[in-house]
């Protein structure tokens, strides 16, 4: 572990741990919202209504993923490297399920009938579901130790990615989603779906904060958070800070008070991903094998690359933050059950059903 | 080593890969295009942008749910490579997702469900974004991708490609000729795509009337750009020429370097100097590769033995594919100038109809529909040729696709995903095809011109109207 810590390398570990941050809070409710889709969405209706909650928004969410990695590979290629390899079949069915729930949001309404819809509708919580179980895997087994070579590559097999402590990591990361998108759900929504939304976020969140606490102390007893150069202090109290937030969300959401519950699930999830990076940092991955830990200095890539990466982060980074922002403030409204019984007069010429082949309405 | 297997992952998966990309390109600016003719409250325009954006957008989900299976797969099967060219490569990779992949995703959103929510002005301007967007993240990828044709502002430093000049990648070249021939080329595809399309229309009698305006509108456009994409490839050919020297030999099979070198049209029998039967263009490819009538082609045997003199090993070994090279060249050119002569008949014919009747003879409108197919296969062999053409390097000249895999992972390993890839994609593409064919099938929507970009008024009705739109 050399080189200083004030240095460019510290700069994008930190940076890379934004973009995962970002990334985890934004499609964290979308992968809460797509799995309660099927729990707590009653008819065709609710689930529809779920969906939409997150349908303008979601490709954009994704997109962090997409940066999280090509940063990674810019400024710490041999952590994309042995990371991406190592996990091998482990990402290769994270890709699947984000193939198959990527699809099914545009193709669930292309077609009128209730099988294919239901088909969709169990692509997109299983597409959720197996992502955010996974990722909490990762992060985890990236603190608690991999064997590596004395090269630096990946040296274990498919089952040396489930230690015991990073399959609580993939539950506690589960959990947390689940919780985030109920209080996205029930911010974004009104009526029973929205209350049903709330009564899952008041039970679920206590244990996802829970888990993450169990898991942290874990971590912490297994050895893997003091080998950092940060004190072993400081990633156990953001994760009791993630469970405390938690904890607070399901009881704000009791009560009905939407947008802090939502709030703070979203403090919580940011507080976790903080949790991990400081018990990482100055490594990238820790070892369990005859090799050393990869550092933000054995895995980087030349200052050069670094100067040009951080003068274009600090370009469009903030530009992405306020477009993203405006699109979700253009989309602010709660999403209400369309009127269906000859009610009170609807919009004269707004059609009820939509049509299916109408791009707007999908 | 599971080198040979993961090639073909990575050929199958980036060759279905890119049957969306070219067609999200070009439609993206197509339907721009239209949405802009239709903001002055013209009624066709808006429901041809409505129905060929319902098409753009069941192609675009496919684009990009491939794409991040792209990105991972370096890092995946290439984790050698990735660690090679990371300080280079990486970088406008985290460019396209910073830069590009936001914008597009961001104002796709926007553009989807902000219909009734945003001003029609910043609507229009929306899809606009996400053209700009598209084009913008091919500059990126092929930044990358030239950067590996033809590696330049870098040194080698301990098994590792640093960055010395990050200017010289982006003024590459390689860069921008790849990048003009490469956008256009997508322009052509969503000129044929709109063409083809809307040929089918008119055959089958759906609101020929708008689907002819659609048709002349892709018949001039693709006409412009086909000739134009000739143009940048031609551009191209003689750079790989003077870079590429083997993969211009390859691409005619030509074993001896010679001057005033003719061009094959087409070889039956072996490439390797006793054809049964050949069709044979004088002082063509010498023409191509250096643009004079005597100009001097390099031959594979020479080329060969300069790859070997510089970098070891038997000259046999840097001799790509030839099958492949000379095929895929041929197919690729043959289609573009199919396409030229195509698209120019379409227009000369419908000169005499209206702006209402598109005027040409159903056997032509039955060649357009059947000439959709044409730009998806000639892009493939482009790409086919280029990359195919370049091995046995993955950068040229630094690094061979030998030695670039993932140690970590296995045979076992990648047969797995390479079946489930499979697997899933011909699922999907199937569904795919069944769900464009659907929204063809329907036709045009229904004529909301007086719904025409209806701002939200603030009134309560249509705050709850606009709610209700975003409700799938």
């Amino acid at each position: 572990m050399n080189g200083p810590v004030a240095s460019l390398n510290t700069a994008w570990f930190a940076l890379i741990g934004v973009l995962w941050t970002g990334y985890l809070v934004l499609e964290g409710f979308d992968f809460g919202v797509g799995m309660l889709s099927l729990a707590i969405g009653r008819d065709d209706i609710d689930r529809r209504l779920c969906r939409s909650a997150i349908g303008p928004v979601w490709d954009g969410n994704e997109v962090w993923l997409i940066v999280a990695a090509g940063a990674t590979f810019a400024a710490f290629p041999l952590w994309y490297a042995t990371m991406f390899s190592g996990f091998y079949l482990a990402l290769f069915v994270v890709l699947a399920a984000l193939i198959v729930r990527g699809v099914s949001f545009e193709y669930r309404g292309k077609r009128d009938s209730p099988r294919w819809r239901a088909g969709w509708d169990r692509a997109l919580a299983a597409g959720s579901l197996v992502p955010a179980f996974a990722w909490g895997l990762v992060f985890v087994d990236l603190v608690h130790g991999l064997p590596l070579s004395a090269s630096g590559r990946y040296a274990g097999t498919f089952t040396d990615l489930f230690p015991a402590v990073a399959v609580v990591g993939g539950l506690a990361s589960l959990a947390m989603f689940l919780a985030h998108g109920a209080t996205f759900l029930s911010l974004k929504t009104a009526g029973p779906l929205a209350g049903r939304a709330r009564r899952v976020a008041m039970w679920l969140s206590p244990p996802a904060g829970a888990l993450v606490v169990g898991t942290a102390f874990w971590l912490a007893a297994a050895g893997s958070g003091s080998a950092g150069r940060l004190p072993g202090l400081v990633p156990l109290i953001l994760a009791v800070a993630c469970g405390a937030a938690f904890v607070a969300s399901g009881a704000l959401a009791a009560i009905g008070r939407d947008g802090v519950a939502f709030g703070l699930s979203a403090l919580g999830i940011v507080a976790a991903v903080a949790a991990i990076f400081t018990a990482l940092f100055p490594r990238v991955m820790a070892s369990s094998g005859p090799g050393a830990a990869l550092t933000i200095f054995s895995a980087a890539s030349a200052h050069e690359t670094l100067l040009i990466m951080t003068i274009v982060a600090a370009i469009f980074v903030p530009l992405v933050l306020a477009y993203q922002g405006w699109s979700y403030w253009v989309f602010r409204q709660r999403l209400v059950r369309p009127v269906t019984q000859p009610g009170p007069s609807p919009a004269p010429g707004s059609p009820s059903p939509a049509p299916a082949s109408d791009p707007r309405r999908r | 080593m599971s080198v040979l297997l993961s090639r073909w992952q990575f050929g199958v998966t980036i060759t279905y890969h890119f049957l969306f990309v070219p067609l999200t390109i070009g439609l993206a600016l197509l339907v721009a295009v239209m949405q802009v003719l239709a903001y002055r409250k013209d009624a066709a325009w808006e429901r041809l942008s409505r129905f060929f954006g319902t098409l753009f957008l069941i192609n675009f989900a496919m684009g990009i749910v491939t794409g991040i299976v792209q990105e991972f797969q370096f890092g995946m099967n290439w984790s050698n490579y990735s660690v090679f060219v990371g300080n280079i490569f990486g970088a406008p990779l985290a460019m396209e997702g910073l830069l590009a992949f936001f914008l597009e995703s961001t104002f796709v959103g926007l553009w989807i469900f902000g219909r009734n929510r945003l001003p029609p002005l910043v609507h229009t301007l929306s899809i606009c974004i996400v053209s700009l967007g598209t084009m913008v993240s091919a500059f990126f990828i092929l930044t990358a991708n030239s950067w590996m044709q033809h590696p330049v502002g870098y040194r080698v430093a301990g098994h590792r490609a640093l960055l010395t000049d990050f200017w010289a990648v982006l003024g590459n070249s390689t860069l921008w000729a790849e990048f003009a021939h490469t956008v256009l080329a997508a322009f052509v595809t969503g000129a044929f795509f709109v063409l083809g399309v809307s040929a089918w229309q008119i055959l089958r009698g759906r609101q020929p009337e708008a689907f002819s305006r659609a048709a002349r509108l892709a018949a001039g456009f693709g006409l412009v750009c086909t000739f134009l994409t000739i143009v940048t490839g031609d551009i191209q050919a003689r750079l790989m020429d003077t870079q590429q020297p083997m993969k211009m030999a390859a691409a005619e099979a030509v074993y001896q370097t010679r001057k005033g070198a003719s061009f094959s049209l087409l070889t039956i029998g072996n490439l390797s100097g006793q054809p049964v039967f050949q069709i044979r263009v004088p002082h063509l490819l010498s023409l191509i590769a250096t643009l004079s009538w005597n100009g001097q082609v390099t031959g594979i045997t020479q080329a060969g033995q300069a790859e070997a003199a510089r970098h070891g090993g038997s000259p046999a070994s840097y001799v790509p594919v030839l099958w492949v090279t000379y095929w895929s060249f041929r197919l690729m050119v043959g289609l573009g100038l199919l396409m030229l002569v195509v698209s120019a008949w379409a227009l000369w014919r419908s000169r005499r109809g209206s702006p209402r009747a598109f005027g040409v003879t159903r056997r032509t409108l039955w060649v357009l529909a059947v000439f959709t197919a044409a730009p998806f296969l000639a892009n493939t062999f482009g790409w086919l040729f280029t990359e195919m053409g370049r091995q046995p390097w993955i950068v040229y000249g630094l690094l061979k696709t030998a030695q670039a895999g993932s140690p970590a992972v296995s045979e076992t390993d990648v047969a797995v995903t390479f079946g489930g890839f499979v697997l899933l994609y011909t699922v999907l593409g199937i569904i795919e095809l069944g769900l464009m064919a659907r929204a063809i099938g329907r036709g045009l929507g229904p004529d909301e011109g007086a719904d025409l970009g209806g701002p939200p008024s603030g009134t309560q009705e249509a705050e709850q109207k606009a709610a209700q739109d975003l409700v799938y």
